[in-house]
Parts: C-alpha cells; sequence; structure tokens
C-alpha cells in the first residue's frame, strides 16, 4: 500500500469526470472521500481553514488534534449537520454535495456522534431501526428487524448483550457505543464516521469498540475515527490526520507518526521530528 | 432457544424484584379500594353501581388517554378538560337544544372541531415555539369562558338539556344481551387468536420465545375478563318493573379508543415515533424523523380523545352545564395516567394506564360517594390515594433503569 503524492491532472481512463477543468487535481478518484480546500466560518470565528484529505476505502483514518482544533466541526460538514462555507467533496472522485444528514446517508456516510443519538427508552431493536423501521402492510415488522439485529451484532462479534430486547438505558458504555455503531454498519454503509467512541468507556470496554473498528475496516468498510487517544489511535489507525487550530496541518500513514510527534503536531502545529512533512495533499 | 417455563418465571421474578414490576402495584391498589368500598357498602359491588361506575370512569379515561400522547413526547395539554365541556355543551346544542340537526353530523362534527382546537394548540406550541404548558393553561382558561358563554347563550338557567336521541342513549342505551355476549366472544377470540399466532411466529422464525405458559396464562385471563364483564353487564340493573340488561355503548366506544391507541403505539412507526421523541428528541432528530409532524399530531389526538370523552360526558348528564369542572378533569386525567405508570417527563406511557388510573379515581369518588363521606374529607382522600399510588408507582420503579 503506498501512496505516491500526485500532483500533475492525469486522467485515469475509469474516472469519467469529462467536466473536469483542466489543471483540476485527479487524485480524489482513488480516494473514497476527498475534501478540497473545505472551509467553515461561523461569523467571525474560522473553525477550518482550507483542509485537504483524502480517505481511502476500507483503511482506518484517525483525526487527531487538541480541543477546539475543528476536528468535530469536519466531520459535520461531511456528514450533512453544516455545509461548508468553501471547499469542495468529492464522493469516489465524483464532486458531490452534502447539505443535509439525508444526503450523506445517501451516500453511504453513516456517523457516530459522540452523544451516541440512542434513546434510552427504547430497546436495541428499536434504536437500530430507529428512522428505518421495517414494516409489512403498514405494520412494523418485528420479527424481521429483530433477526437482522441478532445477525448484525453476532457479525461484529458484540456478544456481551444478553438480549436485543434490552432497553439502550440498562446497557453499560461500551455496549451503547457497540449498538451506535453496529446501528451505522447495518446500513451498509460505505463510510462510518465516529467521534470519540472511547472517550468514556473503560479498558475492556474500549478494547471492545476497538475490534469493532477493526472488523469493519476488514470488511471494506471505511472508517473515520476522531480521538484524543493516542493510544487508541496507533492501535487501530492506518492513516492519520492532524489538525491545529482549524487547519489540516499534517496527514498520512500511521507509521510515519509516533507518539512524541503527534503530541507535538497537536500542540505546535509542526514537529521537527518527521523525516519528510507530509503536505495535506498528496 | 426454548425457555423452560420455570426458567422464564424466574427472569420475570428477577425484573419485578428489581422495580421493573409494571402494573401489579396499581392493580393490587386497586383490589384493595374494591374490597374496602364493598365491606363498607354492598351496594358498591350491585350491578347497578359497577355500570354507574364505568360510566363514571369514562370521561377520566378518555381525556387520560389524550393526556398519554402528550405526556409521552414530554408535553401537556390543560385545556382538554374544558375542550371535552364545549364538546358536550355544543352536541347538545346542535342536537338538541336549539339546532336539532341530525346525529350524524353533529357528533362527528363536534368531534373534528375538538380535535383542531386540539391541533391549534399544538401549532402555538411547535411553530411559535412556546412551552405547552403555559399555551394550554391559556387554553384552559379561555375554553372555560367560551364553554360558559355558549351554554348561558342559550337562556336556558346554565343547563343545555338532552332528552333521547342518540347522544342520550350513548351512556345510557345498550347492546342487547345476545349482541354483548357475542361482541365479548368476539374480542376475546380474536385477542388469542393474534396471542398465539405472534407466539408462533417467533418460535417458527428463530427468535427467543417466552414459554406457551405466558400465553396460555393471558388468554385465560382474558376469557375469565370476558366472563366477568358479560355477567355483570347482562344482569339486570333496572328493578323489578324496567329490565335493563346488556353493555351500554360507552364501553365499546371506551374498548374502541383503547384498542386503536394501543395499535397505533405498539404497532406502527407513529407510535413508535412518539417514545423515540420521549426519550430522546435529538436522536429522533438525527434518525431523520419529522419531529414536529409527531408532535402536532399528538395534540391533534389529544383533542380527539377531548372530543369523544365530551360526547359521552353529555350522555352521563343527559346535556351539559356551564360549571363543569374542566380544571379538576384534566388534573384528574394527568394524575390517572401518571398512577397508571405513564412518565410525567415523556418516553413512557401506555393506554391501558389511562384505563386503570382512571378506574381508580372513579371508584374512589363513587365508593367515597357510597359510604356519605363529606366533600371536604373526599378531597383529603383523594389527595391521599393520590399521593400514595405515584409514591408507590415511583419507588418500585427506582431500580429499574440507571438513572430513573
Amino acid at each position: 500500500m503506498s501512496i505516491t503524492p500526485e500532483v500533475s491532472s492525469t486522467v485515469t481512463p475509469e474516472s469519467g469526470s469529462d467536466g473536469a477543468a483542466p489543471g483540476v487535481d485527479d487524485s480524489t478518484s482513488k480516494y473514497l472521500l476527498s475534501l478540497r480546500g473545505i472551509s467553515k466560518s461561523f461569523g467571525p470565528v474560522q473553525a477550518l481553514q482550507d483542509v485537504d484529505l483524502d480517505v481511502p476505502a476500507g483503511q482506518v483514518t484517525a483525526i487527531i488534534g487538541d480541543n477546539g482544533a475543528g476536528k468535530s466541526t469536519l466531520i459535520k460538514s461531511i456528514s450533512g449537520i453544516w455545509s461548508p462555507s468553501c471547499g469542495q467533496i468529492f464522493w469516489n472522485g465524483q464532486e458531490v454535495q452534502i447539505h443535509t444528514p439525508h444526503d450523506a446517508s445517501q451516500l453511504g456516510i453513516a456517523t457516530v456522534y459522540q452523544d451516541l443519538a440512542l434513546c434510552d427508552n427504547l430497546d436495541i431493536v428499536e434504536n437500530m431501526f430507529l428512522g428505518v423501521e421495517e414494516t409489512k402492510f403498514g405494520v412494523l415488522d418485528e420479527i424481521k428487524m429483530e433477526l437482522a439485529t441478532v445477525r448484525v451484532l453476532k457479525e461484529l462479534a458484540v456478544t456481551t448483550v444478553k438480549s436485543v430486547r434490552q432497553k439502550v438505558g440498562s446497557l453499560s458504555g461500551g455496549q451503547r457505543q457497540a449498538v451506535a455503531v453496529a446501528k451505522a454498519a447495518m446500513r451498509d454503509a460505505k463510510l462510518v464516521i465516529l467521534d470519540e467512541p472511547t472517550a468514556a468507556l473503560g479498558v475492556s470496554q474500549t478494547a471492545q469498540v476497538l475490534g469493532l473498528i477493526k472488523l469493519l475496516a476488514s470488511r471494506g468498510v471505511s472508517v473515520i475515527v476522531i480521538s484524543h487517544n493516542l493510544t487508541d489511535v496507533f492501535e487501530v489507525a492506518d492513516r492519520i490526520a492532524v489538525m491545529y487550530l482549524g487547519t489540516l496541518v499534517s496527514s498520512g500513514p500511521a507509521s510515519n507518526y509516533d507518539t512524541a510527534s503527534a503530541v507535538e503536531m497537536i500542540t505546535t502545529g509542526s514537529s521537527s521530528r518527521l523525516a519528510s512533512p507530509y503536505s495535506s495533499a498528496e | 432457544m426454548s425457555a423452560g417455563g420455570r426458567n422464564e418465571f424466574a427472569v420475570m421474578l428477577k425484573r419485578f424484584k428489581s422495580g421493573d414490576s409494571g402494573l401489579i402495584p396499581v392493580l393490587i391498589g386497586l383490589v384493595a379500594m374494591v374490597l374496602y368500598f364493598y365491606f363498607k357498602n354492598h351496594v358498591f359491588l350491585e350491578v347497578v353501581n359497577i355500570n354507574n361506575l364505568f360510566i363514571q370512569a369514562t370521561i377520566f379515561i378518555l381525556l387520560s388517554m389524550g393526556e398519554i400522547w402528550l405526556l409521552l413526547l414530554g408535553e401537556i395539554d390543560l385545556s382538554l378538560g374544558y375542550l371535552a365541556g364545549i364538546a358536550a355543551a355544543l352536541s347538545a346544542i346542535g342536537v338538541d337544544v336549539q339546532y336539532h340537526l341530525p346525529w350524524i353530523i353533529v357528533l362527528p362534527g363536534t368531534v373534528l372541531l375538538i380535535t383542531l382546537l386540539g391541533l391549534f394548540s399544538g401549532t402555538l406550541v411547535v411553530f411559535l415555539k412556546l412551552p405547552s404548558f403555559i399555551v394550554t393553561l391559556a387554553g384552559l382558561l379561555g375554553y372555560e369562558g367560551v364553554m360558559i358563554f355558549i351554554i348561558d347563550r342559550q337562556n336556558t338557567g346554565g343547563t343545555v338539556a338532552v332528552h333521547g336521541g342518540v347522544l342520550n342513549d350513548l351512556v345510557n342505551a345498550q347492546l342487547t344481551v345476545v349482541a354483548t355476549w357475542i361482541l365479548l366472544i368476539v374480542m376475546v377470540g380474536l385477542a388469542s387468536f393474534f396471542l398465539l399466532r405472534s407466539y408462533y411466529n417467533r418460535r417458527k422464525s428463530g427468535l427467543v420465545y417466552r414459554s406457551i405458559y405466558f400465553t396460555i396464562a393471558k388468554i385465560i385471563g382474558l376469557v375469565v375478563g370476558g366472563i366477568l364483564l358479560g355477567v355483570v353487564f347482562n344482569s339486570n340493573r333496572g328493578g323489578a318493573f324496567i329490565v335493563q340488561r346488556g353493555m351500554p355503548f360507552a364501553i365499546p366506544i371506551d374498548l374502541a379508543m383503547l384498542l386503536a391507541g394501543t395499535f397505533i403505539l405498539t404497532k406502527t412507526r407513529t407510535g413508535r415515533y412518539m417514545y423515540a421523541i420521549g426519550g430522546n428528541k435529538e436522536a429522533a432528530r438525527r434518525a431523520g424523523i419529522n419531529v414536529n409532524r409527531y408532535r402536532m399530531l399528538a395534540f391533534a389526538f389529544g383533542g380527539f380523545s377531548a372530543g369523544v370523552a365530551g360526547l359521552l360526558y353529555c350522555s352521563e348528564l343527559a346535556g351539559a352545564n356551564d360549571s363543569i369542572p374542566g380544571g379538576n378533569f384534566v388534573l384528574y386525567a394527568v394524575a390517572a395516567a401518571v398512577i397508571g405508570g405513564t412518565s410525567l417527563v415523556g418516553g413512557r406511557g401506555k393506554m391501558i394506564h389511562a384505563v386503570i388510573g382512571g378506574l381508580l379515581i372513579a371508584i374512589i369518588y363513587n365508593g367515597m360517594a357510597l359510604i356519605n363521606m363529606s366533600t371536604a374529607t373526599q378531597y383529603i382522600a383523594i389527595a391521599v390515594v393520590l399521593l400514595a399510588a405515584v409514591t408507590v408507582d415511583s419507588v418500585a420503579r427506582r431500580g429499574s433503569v440507571p438513572g430513573t
């Protein structure tokens, strides 16, 4: 898996981008998701500045950065909560517009936010199918949904849950996270975004969730993980992208980074330790 | 895959002990109250009184059902009591006192109007983003004025009376004895069929299923209940000269509301979304649910229930009067829902809670009247009972879900 920086606009035969303007960077077709020049401002506050990011299929990309670096804002621009102020988003090489969460899920992007967005008063099956229930003649098809839930949890090796009819409010933090991730995975998502999935979890629960992330990637699903826990990041990430004060200061294969250089990039925006600093657009 | 009967029972007992006791404490309280009043005055369990009890409970049950739609979403509608009063007044005036229009126009028309008024409250709450407590409190005060105005305008001394006709018959006339048995047999039969079908479907599909004994126990319960209801309502409650047997029409109406409401809440997306919004409004929104639409729908269902409640109340009173206590009624309706097990903050509640709670309140009032308690004592007694009921329920649930 070698990533060669491409700066010339070579037209790849299968990209089919007949409307591409001359000089446009065509490297976007190699990646599942590509961001070019994404900026987002809220009034006078510039939350994101000119972010370029490439997310390959079937790999785990970790976005790391300090609080306020713009990680969550970047995610919300991809998942349709907010539209970028300017910039382009490419999906499989084609430019797309993502203005609503619906647009994002149409593409195959599923997001698990930090608060998990689960209803405590509903059980696991009801949460998994919330908004996308299966019905038969207008009546909820409970059996179909329950079978699908059991199947998905088994495929994702979530074994600690005893009954899929347990109320989600009675589950542990790790189980809730597993349910939230399973819910995203069940929609045949091509890209699953996880915002601080292990922030509130204990040791074994964290291991459970990291295992889930690796399993997803092994099945060809792209995963973006936002985390400030470098141990977890180095455990699962294939690629790392570092955010600092709204800009993406560095990205590349995880092997290019170590804890010390990562911390330095997070806190200062640059590192003296990297042999050849990669620019954000490769 | 299969769970032995004994094992399932142990699981249920454990859940019971940890706080998820459901309706059991309230039902025990209900039975205790019935026995208490019976021993104080045997008339309490005479068929004529049981019949009165169900009729008296109807207003509380239906208004409580209306409130539950709103409580599930964490909202409330304090105006439902006087909306019912307006329904009672309008139907009496339309059918009898002034306009003498056919009931087939007036009755559904009244219900439709009240539904729209409920929807109007919903519009203010949802689109102007006003708190439902305040909006519907304004409704309570305003609609009381409207109700008094409508009735007093008739210049009949503050009361509008209904003489016979369908409106009167809703509560005071009944199905024939044969029709009553047929209705009960059909209902119990259908319910048993659906219970058994659901059991076999689960078993066939490979999911974990409960022992058949649970289904059989439920069916036995339904049959016993059906027989009791049949015997009670088919016994002569009229006396030696005027024989009156059969189930009053109000009961099937109540049952229809119960079944329709329960069906919507448990088997449709609409119901599912109501629970979701009450549980975590933001999660529901992120799941793509149109939260505002379902909030409006809840207000509409509330209005609809109040409309039907008003018609039945008018039937019970054989008219309407300008001192109908709409404020008290709505408070009892909310209390009935909470006693039955509905949560005031949303996300938990069932239509059956309205039935149990409504019956409890009617039992208390009916019983206290029969033992000649003074009005002052009645109020204090019911206050104590309500407090006790909601405390027992709250303490019992404390262990079930963390954080409740």
